[in-house]
C-alpha cells in the first residue's frame, strides 16, 4: 500500500497554516465550486464518495448531512423550520489519538473550508468549533484562520458574494474527555456539565438548542474540499469498497519513528510498521490498539488485518480513530490496562450507574492484580463487571472502557495469572524503562 | 478531578479486598484533595478582586453566542484569569450575569478539570501519565517532579510558583512522553529535561516550548483561552514554529518514495524549508 497524503499534504508547506499558503495550494477552490452547486448536490457528492466519519464511529458523512430536515413550502412548525447548526468536534482526547491537533496546527484552513461547504450543504448559518481547552496551540491557529477567513470574505454575511451567510465561533472546552461524545459536547456547548443525552432524538433532529445539528470531526471536514475538487470517484480509488479514501494513521509507542502516516483505509499494521521503521530494536510486537484505547486490543496475530471500518470490526475490534498505540514484549499488559481504566474511572461523567461505579471497582482490582495481590477468581469478576457495563449506559464510553479489559483477558489471561502466582509483575521493569526510549527520539 | 464529578470525586466508598484491608476509590485513583465549596467561602487575601472590567468582558463573551448560557465555559476561564482559580465570587458573578443560581454554575465548575478550585501556581505543570506516555517515561517524570517540587497531584508549592498535576491523554502520543506548562507543550521529555525545565522556571527563565507560543503565566493563559489573548500571544499563531519529526514522518516518507494519491503531484515533504525541522 502506498502513502497517500491528502489531509496532511500541506503540513510541510511554508507557513502552511496561513490563508496565503492555503490559497497557493488550491485553497478555497472547492468552496468556489460548491457555491455554484445546489446544496443537496454537494451532499450527494459526499454520499457518493463513501466518506465515513473520522471521529471514531465511521458513520457515513453524506448520510448524516442528508438527515437534516428542511421545511417544505408552507410548513410552519417542526424541526425543518428551525435554524440548522454545524458543530465541529475538535475535542481530541481518546488515548492514542493525536491527528486532529496537527491538522489544526498546520492546515486549519482545509477544515475551515470543509466547514463552510458543509454549512452551505445543510443550510446552516452558524458553525461552532469546539476545541479541546488544553489544546491552546491548535486553538490559536484555528482562531487566526477564522479571522483571516472573515477578512477575505470566506465567512460573514455574504460568503464570496453568494448571498450565503455563515458565522463561525471558536469555543474552548475545559477539560473533560466525555465532551468528545457528540451529545455531551452539545450539552457542554450549551453551558452545562458535559453529560450525554439519550438518543433518539439524534442531533440531526434535535441537537444544539434543540435544533437540527450536524456534528462532524475535524478530519471528516478537512477531507471534504479534496473530495469536492477531485470528485467522489477519485476518493473511492483509495481505500476499500466500504471504507473509502485515506486516513491519517497515528503510530505511537514502541516504534522506531512514531508519527502521522497518511495511507489508504485498509492499510495493515504490517505495512505501517514497515513505514515507521518497525518495533524498537531487540523487541517484539505484543499488543496494540487499532483505534485508541476504547477499541479492543489486537496482538501480533492481527498484523495483516486491513485497517478499515469493516475488516477491523470483523476481527473483533473497531477502527476508531486510526490511533495505533504499539506495545512490545517489555510492556506489562496488566499495568497498561490498569492505567487505562483509571482514565475511564476519572473521566466517567457519572450519569449512568454501571459506568460510574464499575470503572472504579475495576481500578481497585487491577491495581491489586498488578501487585500480585488479587485472587484468580477476580479475573472472572473483572469480566463480570465488564458484562454489567457493556451496553448498559447511555453512550459508548462504558463500552469503550471495557474494551481493553475484555480483550486483554482474552489474549493474555496467562499473564494475569502469572502476576498472581509470582506475587507481582513477571516482567523485568528495567526492560520497559525510560532508557530504551532513546530509539524513539532519534 | 473532573468529569468524574458525580462519580468519583469527593467520596470515599470503601471496598474490601481478600486481604480484608479497605481499599478506597480515592487512594486508587489519586484524585487529590477536592478543597472547599465552589459556591461559598471567602476569597483569600492577595487574590485580586473581580472588577467592572471583568463584568464588561463577560458580557462581550455572552454577545458572541446565540444563547447566553453557551458563554459559561469561556466566562469561567475569564474569572480564573483574574483570580487564578474559580472562586465563589467568580461563580456568583457568572451566575448573576447568566441569571442562574450559584449551584447551577458550581455544578458546571466541578465537572471540568481545567477549572481550579484553589489558587493555581504561576505555572501549571501537567504530566501525561496515561498508559502510553506513562510507559515511555511519563510515570518516572511525574514521580521525579513530585520529589523535586515536594507536592502531589493538584497541589501548589508554598511559594505559589508551581501547581503539579498528572494529566490524562493530551492528544500528543506521537511526541510521548509529553509535559505541558500552562498548556504549552514540551515534547519527548525525560526526567532530565523536565527537571531542568523546572530549575529554569525557578531561576526566572522561561524556556520555549516545543510547539505553541512562548510561556506565560497561568492567569494569562486562562485569559487567552477565554478569547482575550495578549497581542503577542495572538501573533504567535502566525509565527513560524518548529514542526517536529513525528508530524512530518509520513509526509517525508511519501516524498522520498514519490508516493501520493492518484493524479495529485507528490507533496512537499522534503526537503524541509529552513526553520521547520525540529
Amino acid at each position: 500500500m502506498p502513502l497517500t497524503p491528502v489531509l496532511s499534504r500541506r503540513w510541510n508547506d511554508t507557513e502552511s497554516w496561513t490563508l496565503a499558503a492555503y490559497e497557493r495550494s488550491d485553497g478555497y477552490r472547492a468552496l468556489r465550486k460548491a457555491l455554484t452547486m445546489q446544496p443537496d448536490a454537494i451532499t450527494a457528492v459526499v454520499k457518493e464518495s463513501g466518506l465515513r466519519g473520522r471521529g471514531g464511529a465511521g458513520f457515513p458523512t453524506g448520510m448524516k448531512w442528508g438527515f437534516i430536515p428542511h421545511a417544505k413550502p408552507g410548513e410552519t412548525s417542526g424541526p425543518g423550520v428551525k435554524p440548522k447548526y454545524l458543530v465541529v468536534n475538535a475535542d481530541e482526547g481518546e488515548p492514542g489519538t493525536c491527528r486532529d491537533l496537527p491538522q489544526m496546527m498546520n492546515d486549519p484552513h482545509s477544515m475551515l473550508e470543509g466547514i463552510i461547504i458543509a454549512s452551505f450543504a445543510i443550510r446552516a448559518n452558524l458553525a461552532v468549533i469546539y476545541v479541546r481547552g488544553e489544546a491552546v496551540h491548535a486553538m490559536r491557529r484555528v482562531r487566526a484562520a477564522v479571522d483571516e477567513a472573515y477578512s477575505a470574505g470566506y465567512l460573514g454575511n455574504n460568503v464570496m458574494r453568494s448571498g450565503f451567510a455563515l458565522d463561525v465561533i471558536v469555543h474552548p472546552g475545559a477539560g473533560a474527555y466525555i465532551c468528545g461524545e457528540e451529545t455531551a459536547l452539545l450539552d457542554s456547548l450549551e453551558g452545562y456539565r458535559g453529560q450525554p443525552r439519550l438518543k433518539p432524538p439524534f442531533p440531526a433532529i434535535s441537537g444544539l438548542y434543540g435544533a437540527p445539528t450536524v456534528v462532524n470531526n475535524v478530519g471528516t471536514l478537512a477531507s471534504v474540499p479534496a473530495i469536492l475538487l477531485n470528485g467522489a470517484d477519485w476518493w473511492k480509488k483509495m481505500g476499500t469498497e466500504t471504507s473509502s479514501g485515506t486516513s491519517v494513521f497515528s503510530l505511537t509507542g514502541r516504534v522506531a519513528r512514531p508519527g502521522q502516516y497518511e495511507a489508504p483505509m485498509g492499510t495493515t499494521l504490517r505495512e505501517l510498521l514497515e513505514m515507521c521503521g518497525g518495533i524498537r530494536e531487540g523487541h517484539q510486537l505484543k499488543f496494540w490498539t487499532p483505534g485508541g484505547s476504547s477499541t479492543p486490543l489486537f496482538t501480533d496475530e492481527h498484523l495483516d488485518i486491513p485497517l478499515d471500518f469493516d475488516s477491523v470490526a470483523e476481527a473483533g475490534s473497531m477502527n476508531g480513530t486510526s490511533a495505533l498505540m504499539i506495545f512490545d514484549d517489555g510492556d506489562c499488559i496488566v499495568r497498561a490496562v490498569g492505567r487505562w481504566i483509571k482514565f475511564y474511572a476519572h473521566e466517567s461523567c457519572g450519569k449512568c450507574t454501571p459506568c460510574r461505579e464499575g470503572n472504579p471497582w475495576m481500578v481497585q482490582i487491577l491495581d491489586r492484580m498488578e501487585r500480585g495481590q488479587a485472587h484468580e477468581e477476580e479475573i472472572d469478576q473483572l469480566l463480570d463487571i465488564c458484562d454489567n457495563i457493556l451496553g448498559r449506559s447511555f453512550c459508548a464510553f462504558g463500552d469503550g472502557a471495557v474494551s481493553p479489559v475484555m480483550s486483554s483477558i482474552k489474549y493474555f489471561r496467562q499473564e494475569y495469572l502469572d502476576h498472581l502466582t509470582q506475587g507481582g509483575c513477571p516482567l523485568d521493569p528495567a526492560r520497559a524503562g525510560q532508557r530504551d526510549l532513546a530509539v524513539t527520539r532519534s | 478531578m473532573t468529569a468524574g464529578g458525580a462519580g468519583v470525586s469527593g467520596r470515599q466508598s470503601a471496598a474490601y479486598g481478600p486481604d480484608g484491608r479497605a481499599h478506597t476509590v480515592n487512594s486508587a485513583i489519586d484524585i487529590g484533595d477536592l478543597g472547599a465549596s465552589v459556591t461559598e467561602g471567602v476569597v483569600p487575601e492577595g487574590v485580586p478582586p473581580l472588577t467592572e472590567q471583568t463584568r464588561r468582558e463577560i458580557r462581550e463573551i455572552i454577545a458572541r453566542y446565540p444563547r447566553a448560557r453557551s458563554a459559561l465555559l469561556p466566562m469561567l476561564h475569564l474569572v480564573q484569569s483574574v483570580q487564578g482559580y474559580v472562586s465563589p465570587d467568580g461563580v456568583a458573578l457568572c451566575a448573576e450575569e447568566l441569571n442562574l443560581t450559584k449551584a447551577e454554575v458550581g455544578a458546571v465548575v466541578t465537572f471540568y478539570t481545567m477549572f481550579k478550585r484553589r489558587s493555581a501556581g504561576e505555572y501549571l505543570i501537567s504530566v501525561c501519565t496515561n498508559t502510553l506516555c506513562g510507559f515511555l517515561g511519563g510515570a518516572e517524570i511525574y514521580a521525579a517532579l513530585q520529589k523535586q517540587l515536594g507536592v502531589g497531584h493538584d497541589q501548589t508549592t508554598p511559594d505559589g510558583q508551581f501547581t503539579l498535576e498528572h494529566a490524562e491523554c493530551l492528544a500528543a502520543c506521537d511526541y510521548a512522553p509529553v509535559v505541558t506548562v500552562n498548556y504549552e507543550f514540551f515534547d519527548q521529555e525525560s526526567v532530565e529535561t523536565t527537571t531542568a525545565l523546572i530549575d529554569a522556571l525557578r531561576a526566572g527563565r522561561r524556556p520555549d516550548p516545543t510547539r505553541g507560543a512562548p510561556l506565560c503565566s497561568f492567569k494569562e493563559m486562562s485569559r487567552e483561552i477565554a478569547g482575550f489573548p495578549a497581542p503577542e500571544r495572538a501573533a504567535a499563531a502566525v509565527a513560524g514554529l518548529a514542526l517536529g519529526k513525528p508530524t512530518l514522518a509520513g509526509l517525508r516518507l511519501a516524498a522520498e518514495r514519490r508516493a501520493g494519491p492518484p493524479g495529485v503531484p507528490p507533496a512537499s515533504g522534503s526537503p524541509a524549508p529552513a526553520g521547520k525541522d525540529a
